[in-house]
């Protein structure tokens, strides 16, 4: 089909448009669009670009507070910290390209994510991933894990941004459908914020960064569709990554945004040319004129449906004041990047794209964006739900304690991370000052008092078990991690991971996980200020569990009240929080085999009791530590504060039903240590139930629990928490 | 006194290593741009990490072309103070002016964490406040830092004394086939000196701990030898 030739139907439908949606492009157009347009037709009106199932239900977000500068709709979310200063930050997936070529995908899912960041004028300080992989002995999960990680070094260390977290979980539902969720925050003047705005009638049109080449085109819509079988034949769709452009890029245009010589920039992410283009003249209520045999090309014989659907990396649009053009070139020059005038702003809401003289192009805005469908799907609660939901907690038979520890501890979601985050720089730029494995990351500002803490959170299995409080739990969860570091929420960014929407049980998941998510943060108070929804994470009709991943983000007042981590010889090792636990749907029961329960009973008021315990004491100077109870219960917090403190610890514990102690999993708990007669005085105020489980004594990690027995030196736990990572990596 | 701390397209620390040097120790430093052909008025320069032209081709391999290099060679047949970190060692050896080259990691990974140093030497630029056989905690942040050279080279470095730091226990004990030479280093090799002492390159970042804040301080004892070799 040659670009300028009328479309049809079946052209429409082979790019993933509907037979209605045809009709309402032709209603729209009132005449034929050519093959290019139609083009432009399917990327903007992919899942991917038009949040078409997801928008009705995510104008239900909070999205305002006294702190939000943006909230959804930019590149990014922005979230003021003083007077001066804010925080810039949002998350994304790169899901199916790094299930295609995981080392690329994940590559250029960092490199996308940096530049949303980078194009508001911030400069991006911390990178976090949130990762979801399937059984590691499955056939490719392992190549997929090195892949995934090896990329993510390879572009965040190279552009010298540091990965200070994230969270990696591996559970069968995602054997077929790995998720790659990439979190960037930046740092910004107030008032040297840019937005992706195109105004300014005769601005030129800037077309900056690598050249354009037919790498990911149509990424966008291979990214709204279910894999089936063909996935070696979507290759070509994923994008090769150069984070030493983008990084010559980030330098010049923060370079060049200190002057006054941009009206507006926005990155070529999803749907390149495309969607950049049109997204800017929307916001900036304007047109835009563009010359296609202008956009530098990599490749000879590309043509203007591929020119404006090409997914190439590392490129910008950018809309200059008139008469400042050298000013902005010269700096190009000294980066030795391209900067080519490919177009100029107009004031007639359309796109207007030449070719060799052709008028190929010429096409409403206000229709193709605003005017992009939405659906309300069709919702069905599904039949496992009920099935799963038992009132009755599951038993767990422990026969040899140790043998069962040392073998959860092996499970690769207890290991610890170190395979991982060891390949991650995450010191570049000299700000982190908790690293990886802490419950948050912590970044101080330099010159200021204050420290900006990071989590990402979700716990896919309850979300599954059940959408609606699972994505609650999700928010208590990330609020919970950043208090265990003293650090109270400001804002959210959230990454919504679905099956297939046109599956009403998928549907009906992410309706409940939408209405979850939103009930918990009202009740906090958390605005969502950027995000993203992926579905179609779905393989020959299996889809994955629900996995609203969420990204908070937290403000610490004074970056010296954090945890060390170095309790005394002597002190107490507290249990702070009560309430349900249970042992159905815990990781450990996953880990024995029982995939089934209800979910242990969500109480936010009891959430936020824990949460603000936990901050006054970090005020106070109490805490030499505190650690967030989730994910394999007590037992895994327990170990995991051995692994920080590098303290012996002697428990001895008698409930009564030591496995669920132990094991089970509910929200509202957090073990403490520091000065104990603080802590007690503490725990009164604030009305928290608190338990001592034992004390700081000795090198060991000793605990008794009637007549169980556990004791380990600190290299003997080390070497049992890396081997269940470190055989797949190493 | 000034030092220059020069920026190649894709460095990565160089504010990191400027906010050391002239924040925390007190040292006069200004970011030098790579096509400068000339570092007058500078009495040494620190070429920081990161990945100059992105490493795509042997790291440092490019940067070495850089107009500014010729002032940097300059500066060490001078004597002028030359500290080479992470991807500005690898810059040096790839240039010639320290011996040895900077292979892939043995486990062919990218490595950040800390690592134990033994100090060799009593260099009185870049070591005055470090006596040998001390041992200082540093984070390093490479996937080329197995340091490598021939059997002669070795043998000069050892009897000329120019290696600077190796790779070790926290109680100083080197191990070349251990978690304590993370990268399998030669010889535990983790900073070397050039003949006359006064250019330094290394593959931990010691201006990554200069700050009780961020963890240790042990980054400093470099920066204040350097700041006490120009004041006097």
């Amino acid at each position: 089909m040659k670009y300028n030739e009328p479309a049809s139907l079946k052209d429409a439908l082979s790019l993933g448009l509907t037979k209605a949606e045809w009709k309402k492009i032709l209603k729209f157009l009132k005449r034929i669009p050519n093959f290019t347009e139609l083009g432009i037709f399917s990327a903007l009106w992919s899942e991917h670009c038009s949040y078409k199932s997801s928008k009705i239900y995510l104008k239900k977000f909070p999205t305002k507070s006294r702190r939000v500068l943006q909230g959804p709709g930019e590149n990014a979310g922005i979230i003021k910290l003083d007077e001066e200063l804010c925080v810039v930050f949002k998350m994304e997936s790169h899901n199916h390209p790094s299930y295609i070529e995981p080392f690329q995908g994940a590559a250029t899912g960092v490199g996308g994510i940096l530049r949303d960041i980078f194009t508001m004028g911030a400069r991006p300080i911390a990178n976090m991933d949130s990762l979801f992989f399937g059984d590691l002995k499955e056939q490719n999960m392992a190549y997929l894990l090195n892949g995934v990680v090896g990329g993510i070094a390879f572009y965040g260390n190279c552009i010298g941004v540091p990965t200070v977290g994230g969270q990696t979980l591996f559970y069968n539902s995602y054997n077929n459908n790995i998720l790659v969720n990439v979190f960037c925050l930046g740092i910004a003047k107030q008032n040297e914020i840019f937005y992706g705005k195109a105004k300014g009638k005769g601005n030129p049109l800037f077309y900056v960064g690598s050249k354009t080449g037919r790498d990911g085109i149509h990424g966008a819509t291979m990214a709204s569709e279910a894999f089936e079988e063909d996935l070696k034949e979507k290759k070509p769709n994923v994008q090769i990554g150069d984070p030493f452009t983008e990084k010559l890029l980030l330098e010049a245009l923060l370079e060049i945004m200190k002057g006054d010589s941009i009206e507006g920039i926005q990155d070529m992410g999803a749907a390149g040319l495309t969607s950049s283009s049109f997204e800017m003249a929307d916001r900036g209520g304007s047109g835009l004129v563009l010359y296609l045999d202008r956009v530098p090309l990599r490749e000879k014989g590309m043509d203007p449906y591929e020119i404006m659907l090409s997914e190439s990396q590392e490129r910008m649009l950018m809309v200059v004041k008139k008469g400042k053009e050298k000013e902005v070139l010269e700096v190009f020059k000294k980066w030795d990047l391209d900067a080519v005038e490919i177009g100029y702003v107009t004031d007639t809401g359309k796109v207007e794209g030449y070719f060799k003289g052709e008028k190929v192009i010429d096409l409403d805005i206000k229709p193709l964006v605003s005017g992009a469908p939405k659906y309300r799907r069709p919702v069905k609660k599904p039949s496992y739900f009920e099935e799963l939901n038992r009132e009755e907690d599951l038993k767990i038979e422990i026969k040899n304690f140790e043998e069962e520890l040392v073998d959860f501890l092996k499970n690769p979601n207890n290991s610890s991370k170190k395979s991982i985050y060891r390949q991650y720089d995450h010191q570049v730029q000299t700000n982190t000052v908790l690293l990886p494995s802490f419950d948050s990351a912590l970044l101080r500002v330099k010159g200021k008092k204050y420290g900006i803490a990071i989590t990402s959170d979700v716990n896919p299995l309850w979300c599954y078990l059940n959408p609606k409080e699972g994505s609650s739990f999700a928010v208590a969860e990330a609020v919970r991690n950043l208090a265990s570091i003293g650090a109270k929420p400001i804002g959210v960014t959230d990454c919504l991971n679905f099956g297939n929407p046109e599956n009403p049980e998928v549907m009906w998941q992410f309706k409940e996980s939408i209405e979850g998510l939103t009930h918990a943060l009202k009740y906090f108070k958390i605005p969502v200020v950027s995000g993203n929804v992926s579905f179609y994470n779905e393989t020959k009709g299996k889809s994955i569990w629900p996995t609203p991943t969420i990204g908070m983000v937290g403000f610490v007042s004074n970056i010296k009240k954090i945890p060390d981590f170095k309790p005394e010889e002597g002190s107490s090792i507290f249990l702070a929080g009560d309430g349900e636990i249970r042992l159905s749907s815990s990781s450990f029961s996953v880990h024995k085999g029982y995939l089934l329960g209800r979910i242990p009973e969500l109480d936010l008021e009891r959430e936020r009791k824990l949460q603000n315990f936990l901050i006054k004491g970090f005020g106070k100077g109490f805490f030499s530590g505190a650690h967030d109870i989730s994910e394999g219960g007590l037992i895994i917090s327990l170990i995991e504060i051995f692994m920080l403190s590098k303290k012996g610890m002697e428990m001895e514990i008698s409930s009564g039903e030591n496995t669920l102690f132990l094991f089970g999993e509910g929200g509202g708990r957090a073990v403490v240590f520091g000065d104990d007669r603080g802590i007690l005085n503490l725990s009164k105020e604030f009305d928290i139930p608190i338990q001592k489980l034992g004390s700081f004594k000795g090198r060991d990690f000793y605990l008794r629990a009637g007549g169980w027995k556990f004791k380990a030196s600190f290299e003997e736990i080390e070497d049992i928490m890396e081997e269940g990572l470190s055989k797949y990596m190493e | 006194m000034k030092v220059a701390v020069i920026v190649f397209p894709g460095s990565n620390c160089d504010f990191d290593v400027y906010y050391a040097l002239k924040e925390v120790s007190g040292i006069p430093a200004e970011l030098v741009w790579h096509k400068e052909k000339s570092l007058k008025g500078f009495n040494g320069a620190v070429l920081p990490g990161g990945f100059s032209y992105g490493d795509y081709l042997r790291a440092g391999a490019i940067a070495k072309f850089s107009p500014v290099m010729e002032e940097v060679k300059k500066f060490a047949l001078e004597g002028k103070p030359v500290l080479g970190i992470c991807n500005g060692f690898q810059i040096l050896t790839e240039a010639g002016i320290l011996p040895g080259a900077l292979l892939r990691n043995k486990n062919l990974k990218f490595l950040c964490q800390d690592v134990y140093l033994r100090v060799e030497n009593k260099n009185p630029i870049f070591m005055k406040y470090l006596k040998e056989g001390d041992v200082i905690k540093l984070p390093i942040a490479h996937m080329d830092g197995n340091y490598f050279c021939d059997e002669e080279t070795l043998k000069d470095l050892i009897e000329k004394g120019q290696i600077a730091f190796r790779y070790s226990s926290p109680d100083g004990e080197i191990k070349e086939n251990s978690k304590f030479n993370p990268n399998g280093s030669l010889y535990s090799i983790a900073g070397v000196l050039n003949r006359e002492g006064n250019v330094l390159g290394m593959m931990p970042h010691p201006e990554r701990y200069v700050e009780k804040l961020l963890g240790s301080k042990d980054g400093l004892y470099i920066f204040k030898s350097l700041k006490k070799f120009f004041t006097g």
